[in-house]
């Protein structure tokens, strides 16, 4: 597997524009000729979708969902960043570029990284000639709050509805295009296998989720903006739907997979409660702002927390990382309450959660102020737990929240599969070890509407396709490899449930297992007898999974059951990968590599690095190449935020 | 905390074109603090096991954002809580002993799917003949320079929360999507970036809705009683009167 990362020649500030200029382009007239397959209706595919039409080519989409409008972008609250400086707090587009660079733990491409800071401002842009309404000042300018791992505010958004209303925005421009006829549409498709042709990737199979039948479609190149992975471990945050099967499909047909096991924990999230539960609610970062985080002094202490005065009170955050306090970033956020849970000092009937406490907020600003910022996520937070945020504090905890780890791509965001693209929250290319709170919709937003064009004029510029149609040989073969595998997820269930495992079932089996060893801290022990542990699930699920109904209608448990296999696979990788990197880094944290303070310590003279793992072949061991990272901007330090 | 039992009666469909019924289920000891749709969870873990058939229901974010789901739980979109979708509705709003009756959202625009799985492409439809500002991507001005009083832009954040979920079209004893429609003229006539198209926009969207089969607004103001984001019916008054603006100036 080659891994050229075909960064542009030139100084940092200049690569974006160079590279532009030197990219092939496709004349106006002729770009209705090329047809385009994006997968995906997020940030990234709808923006991508909308851009790639408005400018002439022919487009077809595909979601999972009833609706583009529904994908899992709609549920970012907190809001998006862009070096904007509206501020004239000292913000700028080489800030934004450092604090993203040093947020991933100096993980990631300064080149990509770069680029994302300078596109950040036109997309605010182009956002608000959409109507998307963002929260202003009175005088009618823009707002902006703070958010973790920044001294500066640089997060703009709409109450704490941002991702709604930015799909909302890129879905309507979407729209526009639906209507014009230049994107087809397809709901409620899944992608199953992805289709090369001569070593290209020329078209997809997928299933209609309402009649069940498998789908062929070909186009000039693919697209795939089909987000995170986080449900691989049965509860997150991430919508229900979210998946691995995309990606995991087109690391099978040879797209390198960057970092699986580089994924954010949360730190602001609602509890787990019980287990029939079936998601995590976050709640947005920007809470932080306002609220404090502590937990009681004494291990023993049982008093209701308002009982509790300051002095018997350990604001945590705040002792140690004096000039951050309660905005670090989120990995030591979530270290931190993890540590405090694990000394006994957990508050709560599980005693796996801390307080973020707004009642000095209230004191300092008033109940309204408070309200006005946040009403929405103590109404969200009242309505799950019965409590209100105004009269005790939120209780909060950690939970698995987003992917960095994604397919591998180079500065055009395209995968080792040439023809092959990743946009947005599945691939890996710009938040290193670690993501900064409303970086995801700037990303998603600059891959789709400001960087993908570019790289669809080069690829289409500078190779010559031959015609392919979904009668092709190669079609037909993928088609039924789909069908196969569904028939043999079907097989235990000819003769009933008796002595079977429920999808769901195991589905939590193999997310328990890679929370409890491949979560907020990882060791080589926990790893290996992961490891070990995986082929029997595997086996388990393949020879006793029990899927009622059949794959020609609507059915919801081979839904399931097809992602959860493709999870139960790609778990390995992320466990391997764990394994592979022994430093800590970001939101990875291997116990082994701490400093004294118990802060994550890196070891850049072995693992400055990306990992990308090739699959070889089934049942045959994965091989991990390095992409190696050279930094010539920045110079890598221990992140400190004390 | 506490456990209860329920006795579920649940509109059972195979495709849209056969008959349905309701079924009726018993479901022992389910935590209040579930939510409503962790409790269908339940039961369809419950079914599975028997090697009955599940019942098939949308549903995606699972905290009131995403627009997915949705049901008619006793008679009542959303159920019994105000201001909140399915997702968001716990278990402690019913009682031990409680019968739920639980049918999907009905009306001609929306065709059954399977079970409780509907079909609201319609609405689709409606935002792609006009629900945007025909800009493309490029080019646009400065965020800044498009001055938006914070009052206006919270107005047209109000009108823009609508998640999309149907919930108004189920309600409507006309089955009318007025409250849709006019959530998505409203953002925009409010907003400066909005104008240009203003007039266009407002014949469109109402010729398609009624194309897609929805019916008259009759001011039963049901609409606004279940939504689960107090999208409010002042915005149909508002899309009456730029609706009729645009017709009598086109006229
Ligand atoms: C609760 C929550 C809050 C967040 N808040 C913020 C925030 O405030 N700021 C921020 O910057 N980020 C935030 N994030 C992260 C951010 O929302 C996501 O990273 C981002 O929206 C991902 O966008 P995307 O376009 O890459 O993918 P998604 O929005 O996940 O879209 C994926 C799309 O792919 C489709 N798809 C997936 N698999 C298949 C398949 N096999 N076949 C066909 N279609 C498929 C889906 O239907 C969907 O249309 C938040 C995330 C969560 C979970
Ligand atoms: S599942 Fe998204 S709103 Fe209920």
């Amino acid at each position: 597997m080659e891994l050229n990362a075909h960064i542009p020649a030139g100084p940092l500030s200049e690569k974006w524009d160079n590279h532009k200029f030197n990219s092939k382009l496709v004349n106006p007239a002729n770009r209705r000729k090329f047809k385009i397959i994006i997968v995906g209706t997020g940030l990234a595919g709808a923006s991508a979708s909308a851009t790639l039409a408005e400018q002439g080519y022919q487009v077809q989409t595909f979601c999972i969902q009833d609706s583009p409008r529904r994908a899992h972008s709609i549920a970012a609250q907190g809001g998006i960043n862009a070096a904007k400086c509206y501020q004239t707090d000292g913000d700028s587009v080489h800030r934004l570029f450092y604090d993203t660079i040093k947020g991933g733990d100096f993980r990631s491409r300064e080149a990509n990284v770069y680029r994302l800071a300078q596109v950040s401002n036109s997309i605010i842009d182009q956002c608000v000639a959409q109507g998307v309404p963002f929260a202003r000042e009175y005088g009618g300018t823009m707002a902006n709050r703070s958010f973790g791992g920044a001294q500066v505010s640089r997060t703009f958004y709409a109450r704490g509805q941002t991702g709604q209303q930015l799909l909302l925005g890129a879905y309507s421009a979407l729209s526009r295009q639906i209507h014009a006829g230049r994107v087809t549409m397809y709901n409620r498709r899944e992608m199953m296998e992805i289709v090369l042709v001569d070593g290209k990737a020329r078209g997809i199979i997928t299933r209609n989720i309402i009649t069940g039948e498998i789908e062929k479609y070909s186009a000039d190149m693919v697209l795939l903006a089909t987000g995170g992975y986080g449900n691989a471990y049965f509860l997150s945050t991430n919508a229900m739907a979210s998946n691995v099967t995309a990606a995991w499909r087109a690391h099978k047909k040879g797209a390198g997979f960057a970092n699986p096991s580089f994924v954010q924990i949360h730190p602001t999230c609602i509890p787990v409660h019980g287990d029939y539960q079936s998601k995590l609610t976050l709640m947005s970062e920007s809470l932080r702002n306002d609220g404090r985080v502590w937990v009681p002094k004494d291990v023993n202490d049982k008093r209701h927390p308002r009982d509790i005065p300051d002095a018997a009170r350990d604001y945590y955050l705040e002792n140690k990382y004096p000039s951050f306090g309660n905005l670090v970033p989120r990995d030591v956020a979530s270290r931190n309450a993890k540590e405090q849970c694990d000394l006994g000092k957990g508050v709560g009937s599980t005693k796996l959660a801390v307080y973020l406490d707004f009642a000095d907020a209230i004191k300092r600003d008033g109940q309204e102020t408070i309200l006005k910022k946040y009403g929405n996520l103590f109404q969200m937070y009242e309505k799950i737990t019965d409590s209100s945020p105004l009269q005790e504090p939120m209780m909060i905890y950690p939970a698995v929240h987003y992917t960095m780890g994604g397919l591998w791509v180079d500065y055009n965001l395209m995968t080792t599969i040439p023809g092959l693209f990743a946009l947005g929250e599945c691939n890996f290319s710009d938040h290193g070890a670690n993501r900064l709170g409303a970086s995801a919709l700037m990303q998603g937003l600059a891959d789709g509407y400001f960087v993908i064009s570019t790289s669809v004029a080069n690829y289409l510029g500078t190779n010559s396709l031959k015609a392919v149609s979904t009668d092709d040989v190669a079609f037909k073969e993928a088609r039924q490899e789909v069908e196969n595998r569904i028939s043999k997820l079907l097989k235990n269930s000819s003769d009933g449930p008796t002595g079977k495992v429920t999808v769901d079932e195991i589905h939590k089996e193999v997310g328990k297992l890679l929370w409890d060893n491949c979560g907020m801290a990882r060791n080589k022990q926990g790893l290996e007898a992961a490891l070990a542990k995986l082929p029997a699930l595997k086996d388990k699920f393949w020879n006793s999974v029990y899927i009622p109904g059949d794959m020609k209608e609507i059915n919801q448990s081979l839904e399931r059951a097809g992602r959860v296999a493709d999870f139960l696979e790609f778990a390995e990788i992320m466990v391997r990968d764990a394994l592979a990197r022994e430093e800590s880094c970001g939101c990875h944290l291997r116990e082994e590599s701490q400093t004294e303070e118990n802060e994550a310590k890196r070891d850049d003279a072995n693992f400055s690095h990306v990992s990308v793992w090739e699959h070889k072949g089934e049942g045959v061991e994965p091989v991990m190449h390095k992409e190696q990272l050279v930094f010539e901007n920045v110079t890598p330090s221990q992140r400190s935020y004390k | 905390m506490s456990d209860i039992d329920l006795n579920l009666q649940i509109w059972r469909q195979k495709k849209s074109d056969s008959p349905g019924a309701f079924e009726t289920y018993a479901l022992d000891k389910i935590s209040t603090e579930m939510s409503f749709l962790e409790m269908l969870d339940v039961l369809n873990e419950k079914l599975t096991k028997q090697g009955l058939d599940p019942v098939a229901f949308d549903h995606d974010c699972r905290e009131g954002i995403c627009g997915m789901c949705g049901t008619v739980v006793n008679g009542v979109a959303h159920g019994p809580e105000k201001e909140v979708t399915l997702c968001q509705l716990h278990m402690r709003n019913f009682k031990d002993g409680d019968t739920l009756v639980i049918e999907p959202f009905r009306s001609r625009a929306f065709p059954i799917r399977k079970d409780l799985l509907i079909d609201r492409s319609a609405f689709d439809r409606i935002i792609q003949s006009g629900g945007y500002v025909s800009v493309n991507t490029g080019g646009t001005p400065d965020g800044n320079a498009i001055p938006i009083p914070a009052q206006t832009a919270e107005l047209a954040m109000d009108a823009a929360a609508c998640i999309g979920c149907g919930a108004c079209v189920a309600s409507c004893p006309n089955g009318a999507a007025m409250l849709f429609t006019s959530a998505k003229v409203s953002q925009l006539c409010l907003l400066p970036q909005g104008q240009t198209e203003r007039k266009q926009r407002a014949l469109d969207m109402v010729a398609t809705m009624d194309k897609e089969g929805f019916g008259n607004c009759t001011n039963e103001r049901e609409c606004e009683a279940v939504c689960p984001k107090s999208i409010s019916i002042r915005n149909i008054a508002r899309l009456n009167r730029e609706y009729l603006m645009a017709a009598l100036s086109e006229g």
